[in-house]
């Protein structure tokens, strides 16, 4: 219906290019060696025994509610060292519409003195 | 008449029946659900694919170079303010792609999420006009025109984001939503009104062709700019959109994200082709002002998504941070536009910078209707109560994996593409700006690998033990849109040439937009 | 025009509605201050269309004369009714906030997440 060569052309950016099928192409087969690698393995194992119990470490396993790691709790080395970011962040945000209002006449301020005086200072400069 | 000509009647009457079809649509449909709810469903579906395609019988005829226009009222062009014009170039085209395909995957998503609600009568009527005013804002050529279809959608939206009035936070987020909307279009009022003033003409092109750079000028310029990026959610403006965006029903969020995106439309039209002529003679650099509101707006979305725990409003910071994405590619675009030896850095910025609009749109979609589909079976919001779904709801995982992929950036999805064009043209800008940017798509990458473990990874909950798959409806919106996203990523050069290219050129060429209206311009690119 | 006064008066009307969206507590109040906002640039619109020594813009056995400009009327009249649907939007969603939060202060409401 319409020509195979513009599906297949790789697009350039300013300083490189970027051709998605041969990356398709190459991460198929990667999958193929990586299955073909498992298949060397040992096929069997014993149901119901050891071997197929989760193993932590020789610490007792606890009910599900409480092994799973809550949202909350992921990244929490990232998030306690930089901790007077994250804090700084919530209180900017508190939820009060008053607020929003000032963010934006803050913004229009801004903007007002770097567009207008600006052009005045480097005018005169 | 044969096919052809009927074809080509439907071609030429296109921009108003655009707008027309939803309107006419959002009022005869409390009148049809009075039969029955599946008539109405099937009519408003079939109301929306009626727009959807001649939306695109007119983006195939603009996208090869012509500009459509539409008048309303005389057709007499010399006189002065007796019309309203519909001008109708490549990348208004674009953005009504985008606008008309969320609509129609939000109402077949709404088929099966909304079933058990009451009200769903005026439910349709509002999405169906806030479609036509998103169409009406992105269409038009008129900047009163602009300011009516604005307030249009924003207050059918502010209805729809306060939908579910059996929950607090529902209505106080729509109260907040309509307070910051109409302050925001009240400030765009006062700069049409400052224009009116001075040149005597509300139409965009006849607007361009007289400005001159006065001081009122600037006044009105930065009143534009700050009051549609606060409606497009730039940072330190964006506090508004997490608490509509969390708290609406999913199908809701998934069109006002085509609503702020069609706010940063404004933006563009009124930098580019407003001020065309007059940004030349600023020896401050607007584009330079958008760059910065970009990379702020990137590092605090990000920075603000790795701490909540509530799904939606997650992916709401992640939209936000995408935004950001959008503006330092079409300000990197802006900065280099008069330096001729860069016009390639530019060209190449502004088309990263369009196509992630469209990129950001599907997949930041994906992601809100994934979270949808988990409210629907599990009626939790909370990332903190979830856990392990993988096992009861696999399509809904394969989906949000695509949606992850996407999101962040990564081979062979579309975001990779778009991101890969803005990552390297702004380093010829400043290569600090595309360390942060790549900085913030690896954050965005943990922010979600983190949402994908809490929700769907993990041991099987006892609690979770009679969740099942959602309905097929939205399972097969979803899936409209990752199939987008795929075909999107693989065949990336087709959709550059082909749709974005012309975009970034109109956008540029402010000169073309003028002279469809006043044949006697010269100046501009 | 005398002095310029209804553009001052254009100023103050949107000082003056700023101030109570983003310094008073009560939702009615914040409410009050938009329609404040609106009505200082409804005036201004209609400001913009004066001549001097002029008379309304009506065709009708007129005595003759300048007119004022009417398209600016045209624009304020449709934005009137712009105002009035967002005040009738807004005021319906503070009834059910009240229904809810059962107070209308706002700072008691942007509490943490239910």
């Amino acid at each position: 219906m319409f020509a195979l060569e513009p599906l297949l052309e790789t697009f350039q950016t300013g300083s490189g290019f970027w051709n998605p099928i041969i990356w398709v192409v190459a991460i198929i087969v990667a999958f193929l060696i990586a299955v073909i690698l498992r298949g060397f393995g040992n096929k069997e194992y014993k149901k119901k025994t050891g071997q197929t119990q989760s193993f932590l470490s020789g610490n007792p396993e606890y009910e599900k509610e409480q092994m799973h790691i809550k949202s909350s709790n992921i990244y929490w080395g990232f998030t306690e060292s930089l901790k007077w970011v994250f804090d700084s962040l919530k209180k900017m945000h508190t939820g009060n519409v008053s607020d929003y209002a000032l963010w934006f006449v803050i913004v229009m301020a801004i903007l007002f003195i770097v567009l207008i005086m600006g052009e005045n200072l480097v005018g005169a400069i | 008449m044969n096919v052809a000509d009927l074809i080509d009647l439907l071609l030429q009457h296109s921009p108003a029946l655009i707008v027309a079809v939803p309107l006419l649509g959002a009022f005869i449909t409390p009148l049809i659900s009075r039969l029955n709810d599946k008539v109405r469903n099937i009519f408003v579906i079939l109301t929306l694919g009626l727009t959807a395609s001649l939306v695109f019988l007119l983006a195939s005829d603009v996208f090869t170079g012509n500009i459509h226009t539409y008048i309303f009222g005389s057709q007499d062009l010399a006189l002065p303010v007796v019309r309203i014009l519909f001008e109708v170039d490549a990348m208004s085209a674009f953005m009504a792609i985008i606008s008309v395909i969320l609509s129609l995957v939000a109402v077949i998503y709404s088929w099966s999420f909304m079933k058990e609600n009451t009200g769903l009568d005026k439910y349709y009527t509002l999405i169906l006009l806030m479609t036509a005013g998103m169409l009406g804002m992105e269409l038009t050529g008129d900047l009163f025109n602009f300011f009516v279809f604005l307030e249009i959608t924003s207050i059918s939206s502010a209805a729809l984001v306060a939908f579910w009035t059996n929950k607090a936070k529902s209505v106080e987020a729509g109260f907040k939503y309509i307070v910051i909307s109409t302050i925001g279009a009240l400030f765009i009022l006062f700069s049409v009104a400052m224009f009116y003033g001075q040149y005597n003409a509300l139409n965009m092109a006849m607007i361009a062709s007289a400005i001159q750079y006065t001081f009122l000028d600037k006044i009105a310029l930065v009143l534009l700019i700050a009051a549609l990026a606060m409606k497009a959610g730039v940072v330190p403006m964006h506090m508004w959109l997490p608490d509509a965006y969390g708290k609406a029903p999913s199908s809701v969020t998934l069109i006002l994200v085509g609503t702020t995106q069609a706010s940063l439309y404004g933006v563009f039209r009124v930098c580019f082709t407003i001020y065309g002529g007059a940004i030349n003679l600023s020896s401050i650099s607007v584009g330079w002002i958008l760059v910065i509101l970009g990379i702020i707006t990137m590092l605090l979305g990000v920075a603000m998504a790795i701490i909540q725990t509530d799904f939606k409003r997650l992916i709401a910071f992640g939209a936000v941070a995408e935004i950001g994405y959008m503006l330092l590619g079409i300000g990197t675009g802006l900065v280099v536009m008069l330096n001729p030896e860069m016009t390639a850095t530019g060209l190449a910025a502004m088309k990263g910078g369009i196509f992630h609009i469209m990129n950001d749109a599907l997949d930041v979609g994906l992601l809100f209707l994934v979270a949808g589909a988990i409210y629907y079976a599990t009626k939790e919001t909370s990332l903190n109560k979830l856990g392990g779904l993988a096992r009861n709801m696999k399509y809904t995982t394969v989906f949000f994996i695509i949606g992850l992929l996407a999101v962040s950036g990564m081979p062979p999805m579309n975001g990779f593409a778009s991101k890969l064009l803005i990552y390297e043209s702004t380093y010829q800008l400043n290569p600090i700006l595309s360390i942060i940017a790549i900085l913030s798509s690896i954050m965005l990458l943990a922010v979600f690998v983190k949402v994908f473990h809490s929700a769907f990874l993990g041991p099987a909950l006892p609690k979770f033990e009679n969740v099942k798959e959602v309905p097929k409806s939205m399972l097969i919106a979803m899936g409209a849109i990752a199939t987008i996203i795929i075909i999107f990523g693989l065949f990336p050069e087709l959709i550059i040439n082909n749709i974005v290219e012309p975009a970034a050129n109109a956008l540029v060429n402010y000169g073309g937009y003028v002279r469809e209206v006043i044949p006697s311009f010269t100046g501009g690119v | 025009m005398i002095f310029n006064i209804p553009f001052i008066a254009v100023a103050a009307l949107i000082l003056i509605g700023l101030y109570a969206v983003i310094f008073k507590r009560n939702l009615i109040k914040m409410v009050i201050g938009i329609t404040l906002i609106e009505s200082g640039v409804n005036l201004f619109l209609i400001t913009l269309g004066y001549r001097e020594g002029s008379i309304a813009p009506i065709y009708t056995s007129s005595p003759g004369g300048i007119m004022a400009l009417p398209v600016p009327q045209a624009l304020t009249l449709t934005s009137i009714v712009i105002g009035v649907a967002v005040l009738a939007l807004m005021l319906s969603l503070v009834i059910h906030i009240y229904r809810h939060y059962g107070t209308l202060d706002v700072r008691k409401m942007g509490g943490p997440e239910e």
